[in-house]
C-alpha cells in the first residue's frame, strides 16, 4: 500500500495547487537558463553565421564586435589571394533606427557582398538578392514580411527573403543589405558637417572601408599560418573563428552573462528552500498520523517513504508544469529563450537533490516524533 | 499458549523523569499480572502514572526499574532495538485510541489493512482479513469510506478492527470510549470482552468512564505512582 500516494489524493487539490506553485517557479527558473542560453547563441548567432575560418579586422583592434574596426574594401581581394583561402568577402556591421508602420525599428544591419561569404547561410522565406541595390533580407523578429518597403538612410529597400535567429548580441534583429548599398549606407549617416566637407571634395577621395573581411580556408589549409601571415601586414590583425567566439563571449556576454547565472544561482537557492519549506509544513501537518504509524508498529523506512516520495513527487510535477509553461510561453519572449533536452536533464538532477536534501528537514521532524503522543486523544 | 496464560508481566516497574531535587517518579514498584481473556481498567486520578504505564506495556516508553514481559517475552532487558519493538508492537499489541486516530487518507477498510501490509501480509489477503473483521464489527458497509464521513461509533469500530488484524494477544485502549454515548460506550466495552474471550486477548484500558467500570474484570487504581487496590 502507497501511503504516499494515497495522502496525495485524499487532499489532491491543495497537492495540485502546491504543484502549480512550484511549477510557476519552475518556469521562473527555465526562463532564466533559456534567457541565460539565449544569450550566449545571440551573440554567437552574428559570428556563426558567416561560417567563416578566418576574420581579419583592423591592426590593434579586436572587432568587428568587441572594438570598432575599418580596413579597406579592397583588403578582400588581398586576402583572396593569399595561399589556402577558398573564398573571401567583405562585410560591414551597423546598428540603426528605421521607422516602419508606425514604429520604430531597432536593426543590426549586415552588408556583404552576394556570392561570397558573409550573407545568411539559409533563408527561410522568399529569396536572396536578384539585384545589386535595395534589397533587404530580414530577420523574422524584425516584424518585417516580404514585400514591405522601409526606409534606410535615403533610400528604400524592399524586403525579399526572411530569416530566422540572426542578431547581434543585444538582441537587435540583422537585415542583409549589399556591400554596396551598406557603405552608401555608412556614408549617409555620416554626421552632416562630414558630408558637407566631402561635398566640398576636402580630405581627398574617401576610399570605402569595411568593418573586416572573412575568409572560407581550403580544406587542410592552416588556419593558424593564414592568422600569422595576415598579422605580418602592419594595418592588418587576424583572428580565427574559435578566437572570434570566445573574445566576444570573453568581453561582449560576459558581464551579463554572469549577471543572469547569478540570479539563476539565486533563484535555484530560492527554489530549495521553498521545497525545503513546502515538505516540511506537509510533514508537520501529518505528525500525528506519523506517530499514530510509529505507535501501530511501522518502520521508519514506510515513514521516510511516505515523505521521500511525496517530496519527489511534488518536485518531478513542479518540474513537468514549468516545462510545459516555458514551452508554452517561450516565444513570447522580445529575446530568444534558448532550452535544450540537457538543461532540463540538468534541472531534473538538481530538482532531485534539492527535493531529497529538503525531505531530510521533514524526515528529521517524523524520526523525532514520539509514538506516545497519538495516544491521549 | 492457553487460555489464562499471563500475557502481561510487570514486575517492580518504575519510571522517573529528571535527577535531584527535579526528579519526579511517575511510577513506583508496580506490580501487575494480566491474563489471557481479562479486560482490566487502570484508573486514577491525572498524574497517577495510568498512561505511563500503558506507554511501558505498549514498549513506547522504557522503565528506569523492573521487569516486563509481554506473551512470555522479557522486553527491555537491554537486548532489544527501538525497530525491534516497533515489530513487537506490530505482532503482539493492538492499540485502540482515544480520538480512534484513524489515518484520514485511507479508506476503512484500508486503515484496517495498513497494519497487516506493515507485517508483511500479502495485499489481498490483508484486504479480506480487513473486510472479515469490519464486516465482524457491523461496518463492513462503510469499508470504502473515508474516516471523515464515519460516525463516532462506525470509526470507533473501525478503530478495534485496525487494533485486532493482526490478531494481537495484547490490546491497549486509551479511553476508548471517551468520544461515545453511553449507549455505544457499553457497546463497544461488550464488544472488545467478546473479543477477549475469542481470541484469547487480555484488554487493558485507561478510563474515567465511570458507566462501563462494571465491564471490567478488574479495576487497577494508581495514585502517586503507586497501585493502591485491585
Amino acid at each position: 500500500m502507497n501511503l504516499a500516494i494515497r495522502d496525495i489524493r485524499h487532499g489532491l487539490f491543495r497537492f495540485v495547487l502546491t504543484c502549480f506553485g512550484l511549477g510557476l517557479l519552475m518556469t521562473v527558473v527555465l526562463a532564466m537558463i533559456g534567457i541565460y542560453n539565449g544569450l550566449v547563441a545571440d551573440a554567437l548567432a552574428v559570428v556563426k553565421a558567416p561560417a567563416a575560418d578566418v576574420w581579419v579586422v583592423e591592426a590593434g583592434t579586436q572587432g568587428p564586435f568587441a572594438e570598432a574596426s575599418s580596413i579597406p574594401a579592397d583588403t578582400r581581394d588581398a586576402v583572396a589571394r593569399m595561399p589556402g583561402v577558398a573564398e573571401a568577402g567583405a562585410i560591414t556591421f551597423q546598428t540603426i533606427e528605421a521607422a516602419h508602420a508606425g514604429r520604430t525599428l531597432r536593426l543590426y544591419v549586415i552588408g556583404f557582398e552576394p556570392g561570397r561569404p558573409g550573407g545568411p547561410q539559409r533563408i527561410a522565406e522568399g529569396r536572396g538578392f536578384g539585384s545589386s541595390h535595395f534589397e533587404l533580407i530580414a530577420d523574422r523578429k524584425t516584424g518585417l514580411v516580404i514585400g514591405d518597403r522601409i526606409r534606410l538612410g535615403r533610400d528604400r529597400f524592399t524586403v525579399v527573403g526572411l530569416v530566422e535567429n540572426a542578431m547581434n548580441s543585444g538582441g537587435d534583429p540583422a537585415v542583409y543589405v549589399t556591400l554596396a548599398d551598406a557603405i552608401a549606407l555608412q556614408t549617409a549617416l555620416d554626421p552632416a558637417a562630414a558630408r558637407v566637407q566631402a561635398a566640398r571634395g576636402a580630405g581627398g577621395a574617401r576610399l570605402p572601408t569595411v568593418a573586416a573581411v572573412i575568409a572560407v580556408l581550403e580544406p587542410g589549409a592552416d588556419v593558424a599560418l593564414l592568422t600569422a601571415t595576415v598579422r605580418q601586414w602592419k594595418h592588418l590583425s587576424a583572428l580565427s573563428q574559435a578566437e572570434q567566439e570566445n573574445l566576444l563571449l570573453a568581453s561582449v556576454v560576459d558581464r551579463a552573462r554572469r549577471q543572469i547565472g547569478l540570479f539563476l544561482a539565486i533563484l535555484l537557492s530560492v527554489s530549495a528552500v521553498v521545497i525545503a519549506l513546502i515538505i516540511y509544513t506537509m510533514t508537520m501537518e501529518k505528525l500525528k498520523q506519523i506517530a499514530t504509524l510509529k505507535l501501530i508498529g511501522a518502520p521508519d523506512r514506510t515513514i521516510i517513504g511516505l515523505i521521500v516520495q511525496q517530496a519527489l513527487i511534488l518536485g518531478a510535477s513542479g518540474l513537468g508544469i514549468g516545462l510545459a509553461l516555458i514551452l508554452l510561453v517561450k516565444d513570447n519572449f522580445p529575446r530568444r529563450v534558448v532550452l535544450e533536452p540537457f538543461n532540463a536533464l540538468v534541472l531534473t538532477g538538481i530538482i532531485l537533490v534539492v527535493c531529497i536534501v529538503a525531505s531530510g528537514l521533514g524526515v528529521r521532524a517524523a524520526m523525532k516524533v514520539d509514538p506516545a503522543t497519538a495516544l491521549g486523544g | 499458549m492457553t487460555r489464562g496464560d499471563v500475557l502481561v508481566t510487570v514486575q517492580g516497574v518504575a519510571k522517573h523523569y529528571g535527577s535531584g531535587e527535579t526528579r519526579v517518579d511517575a511510577l513506583r514498584a508496580v506490580d501487575l499480572q494480566v491474563r489471557a481473556g481479562e479486560v482490566i481498567a487502570l484508573l486514577g486520578p491525572s498524574g497517577s502514572g495510568k498512561t505511563t504505564l500503558l506507554n511501558i506495556i505498549g514498549c513506547i516508553l522504557a522503565p528506569s526499574a523492573g521487569r516486563v514481559e509481554l506473551d512470555g517475552d522479557p522486553v527491555f532487558d537491554g537486548k532489544w532495538l527501538r525497530s525491534d519493538l516497533r515489530r513487537l508492537r506490530l505482532d503482539k499489541i493492538g492499540f485502540i485510541f482515544q480520538a480512534h486516530n484513524l489515518l484520514p487518507f485511507l479508506t476503512a477498510e484500508e486503515n484496517v489493512s495498513v497494519v497487516l501490509d506493515l507485517a508483511g501480509w500479502p495485499a489481498a489477503k490483508g484486504r479480506a482479513r480487513a473486510r472479515e473483521l469490519l464486516d465482524y464489527l457491523e461496518v463492513g458497509h462503510r469499508a470504502s469510506v473515508k474516516p471523515a464521513l464515519l460516525s463516532g461509533g462506525e470509526a470507533q469500530r473501525v478503530a478495534i478492527a485496525r487494533a485486532l488484524a493482526n490478531r494481537p494477544r495484547i490490546i491497549l485502549a486509551d479511553e476508548p470510549t471517551a468520544a461515545l454515548d453511553s449507549g455505544r460506550a457499553q457497546l463497544v466495552m461488550d464488544l472488545l470482552r467478546k473479543l477477549a474471550t475469542e481470541q484469547e486477548a487480555c484488554i487493558i484500558a485507561v478510563t474515567h468512564d465511570e458507566k462501563i467500570f462494571d465491564r471490567f474484570d478488574r479495576l487497577i487504581h494508581l495514585r502517586d505512582g503507586r497501585l493502591v487496590d485491585s
